[in-house]
């Protein structure tokens, strides 16, 4: 009997120790849209930057277990959610990462809270996933429409643009964007004097051109992303829009955007981003380890936000050593200060928001240009503390209880 | 001035106007997807990826050869056509004695090969490819890019022309023929095999040449077929399948319809024309230049 206790006890010590040293297991899910129209602003780039971020991380060396899987949403809500809740019913997964597509990415939010894990959002646009459909498990790290509004809205009605007609995709990110930007040009003095809202994947834009350009706006805005800006501006170019006096407003433009209109079209273009690779040594080195494992390709602000957003996020879980309480994860990354390679310093803010400075580039001239992927200049740099919306002005609900 | 349902009746014209440019594009992709069927019994799933092979064509031909959109215009719709005909013989051909599903069946997935081959290649955003023939006429009513008005005419005479050839000459009463009684045909002396393979290729040629016509007004991307082919196939089942003066005119008919609820509830201008084929269905159901078989 004595014996047995004195084994039991030497056993128990002997799985104590086991415990203090077995690792802490990690499943990471980078679930974006690997096929479709935003699959090279994202796409495999976004998986390759989370096993990145793990690998620097030192995830081995520090007790973590971290295994990175993925999956394509195909731009559908009710794809995205399924996977979601596969990965976190069945798969095991801590964490989702990346999901463009605002639509998508607002349903991911929802099935993320209910499971209470934890969503690190990089690829969609709307402020309202730390607006008023925040929730305590989801982090948006790289951008918003609300960001881009500020950027590059204030920039062209300062600069004597204050009519607007806008081009809208029809679905949240469209409006979110149609709406965030409408704020800042009434703010400053603008007025909008019209909108089309255009079905998503449109592949001829002329009629609404005219529509734009028979509105007598100065500016027109495209609330639109990836092929529908592509072929927005591309047409407009055919149907004259510049030469008759109105300016393009591209309120999201990724460098992949860009590459793909070639820089004849795409010249003089002013537009925000979070983060572009030809800006930092930093930056550099992290764009030359992208492009020798993604033949050649540059990184785009989306793929460097699920970097960061998965090096924070580990940061978290090693400091609570589980990684199983979605909430209590999150409130950790709020509570740690942000400090990567990439995005520098900052916060993750009480409504899920990272807070970091926003650029606004312009876009160079073919002869500007030294080769593929030089792109941009940088025309001004927004502050970290203008850059995003004010908890003040915020209408999540997390803030307001605080 | 007066106004119509609040618009003006310049910016009317002007949307007619591009209603029927873009209806050049639905009406030569329909047209070989119908002579694809008239001929051959097979729904060519692979048409929007053939039609993307032909901008992406176009792009390599001025990337890797240096050759312009002119050349494009004519070298890369035979390309095509001649990889659409090795298809022919080494796929499709086993399967004209098999239901229509498993030829449905063989194209759709060779369609969702080629996509995945070009995206992995190029990627899923697309390549610039710039406008031939910059610059526009001032119509009064709207801006006509040159561009545009090329498209519309050459579309025009293709679609034509194509009419002709199977309506109107001895080689198309030989196809006519050989789609009714291949038998008899064969009896006559007559390749039918060879006769269907060029006629593969003839269609396809016709998805590559719209392809190459896109590469310079629309992102040529990977996924610009599979976007555009569901309506081509709606534009087809309206005119009835097979019908080739049906496909033209149905293409051109729904390009306006379609260009007009862009301008009065944008928000349906991607579902009216699936709108319009459930009403054709139901009240015609072969189509409206189809013949129930």
């Amino acid at each position: 009997m004595r014996l047995a206790a004195v084994l039991l006890a030497a056993a128990s010590v002997v799985v104590a120790a086991g415990a203090a040293k077995a690792q802490v297991p990690v499943k990471i899910g980078v679930l974006n849209d690997q096929s479709g129209l935003y699959a090279d602003l994202g796409g495999q780039g976004s998986v390759w930057a989370a096993k990145k971020a793990v690998e620097d991380f030192g995830a081995a060396a520090k007790g973590l277990k971290v295994d990175v899987i993925f999956a394509d949403h195909q731009n559908k809500a009710d794809v995205g959610t399924s996977i979601a809740r596969q990965w976190y019913d069945v798969d095991g997964v801590d964490v989702i990462l990346d999901v463009p597509n605002s639509g998508v990415a607002l349903a991911v939010s929802g099935v993320t809270k209910e499971k209470n894990k934890v969503f690190i959002n990089s690829g969609a646009a709307t402020s309202d996933l730390t607006g008023k459909a925040c929730t305590p498990n989801t982090v948006h790290w790289t951008y918003d429409t609300w960001a881009l509004a500020n950027g590059t809205g204030k920039a062209i009605v300062k600069t004597g643009g204050d009519t607007w007609f806008f081009l809208t995709a029809d679905y949240a990110f469209g409006h979110a964007l149609e709406r965030d930007t409408s704020k800042v040009v009434a703010e400053n003095g603008g007025k909008v004097v019209g909108s089309v809202k255009v079905p998503l994947n449109n592949a001829d834009f002329s009629s609404f051109l005219l529509q734009a350009q028979s509105s007598k706006a100065k500016v027109i805005g495209l609330a639109n992303a990836g092929g529908d800006t592509i072929n927005s501006i591309k047409q407009s170019a055919e149907y004259g829009i510049v030469e008759g006096g109105q300016k393009l407003a591209g309120l999201l433009i990724f460098l992949t955007d860009v590459h793909s209109l070639g820089l004849k079209t795409a010249q003089g273009l002013t537009l925000t981003e979070a983060w572009y690779w030809d800006q930092t040594d930093a930056n550099r080195k992290f764009a030359d380890a992208f492009a020798a494992a993604n033949g050649g390709k540059r990184p785009t602000m989306v793929q460097a936000g699920v970097y960061a957003g998965t090096l924070h996020y580990l940061k978290a879980v090693e400091a609570l050593k589980s990684a199983k309480d979605g909430a209590a994860v999150v409130a950790k990354m709020k509570e740690i200060p942000t400090d990567d390679p990439l995005f520098g310093k900052g916060e993750v803010r009480v409504d899920g928001r990272t807070i970091h400075p926003m650029y606004l580039y312009e876009v160079k001239k073919p002869s500007e240009s030294k080769g593929p992927w030089d792109y941009y200049t940088l025309k001004a740099t927004i502050p970290a503390n203008e850059a995003f919306r004010p908890l003040s002005e915020s209408d999540c609900p997390l803030v307001k209880k605080g | 001035m007066f106004e119509l349902i609040g618009i003006p009746p310049q910016a009317l014209f002007g949307q007619l106007l591009l209603g029927l440019i873009n209806g050049a594009f639905y009406a030569m992709l329909s047209l070989g997807l119908a002579v694809i069927f008239g001929l051959l019994n097979v729904i060519n799933f692979t048409h929007g990826a053939q039609y993307m092979m032909g901008a992406f064509g176009a792009w390599m031909l001025l990337n890797y050869a240096g050759i312009p959109f002119w050349g494009a215009l004519v070298l890369s719709p035979i390309i095509v056509a001649i990889i659409g005909m090795v298809i022919e013989r080494t796929l499709l051909k086993r399967l004209y004695h098999l239901d229509h599903l498993y030829g449905l069946l063989l194209t759709f997935g060779l369609a969702l090969i080629l996509e995945g081959l070009f995206r992995r290649q190029y990627g899923s955003s697309g390549l610039p490819y710039n406008n031939p023939l910059p610059g526009g006429t001032n119509l009064g009513f709207m801006f006509l890019p040159n561009y545009r008005a090329f498209v519309v005419v050459a579309s025009l005479v293709v679609c034509l022309a194509t009419w002709f050839v199977i309506e109107r000459t001895k080689l198309g009463s030989y196809l006519r023929a050989a789609t009714e009684r291949p038998d008899l045909v064969q009896a006559f002396g007559i390749d039918v095999p060879r006769m269907i393979t060029l006629t593969y290729g003839f269609g396809v040629g016709l998805a590559a040449l719209a392809g190459v016509l896109a590469a310079p007004a629309y992102q040529v991307s990977p996924t610009m077929g599979s976007n555009l082919i569901i309506v081509v196939f709606a534009v087809v089942v309206i005119g009835g399948m097979g019908s080739i003066m049906g496909a033209i005119v149905t293409g051109f008919g729904l390009g306006v319809v379609e260009g007009l609820t862009k301008v009065f509830y944008p928000e349906a201008s991607s579902t009216v024309i699936f709108v319009i084929m459930a009403i054709v269905l139901m009240v015609k159901p072969a189509g409206l230049f189809g013949t129930a078989k």
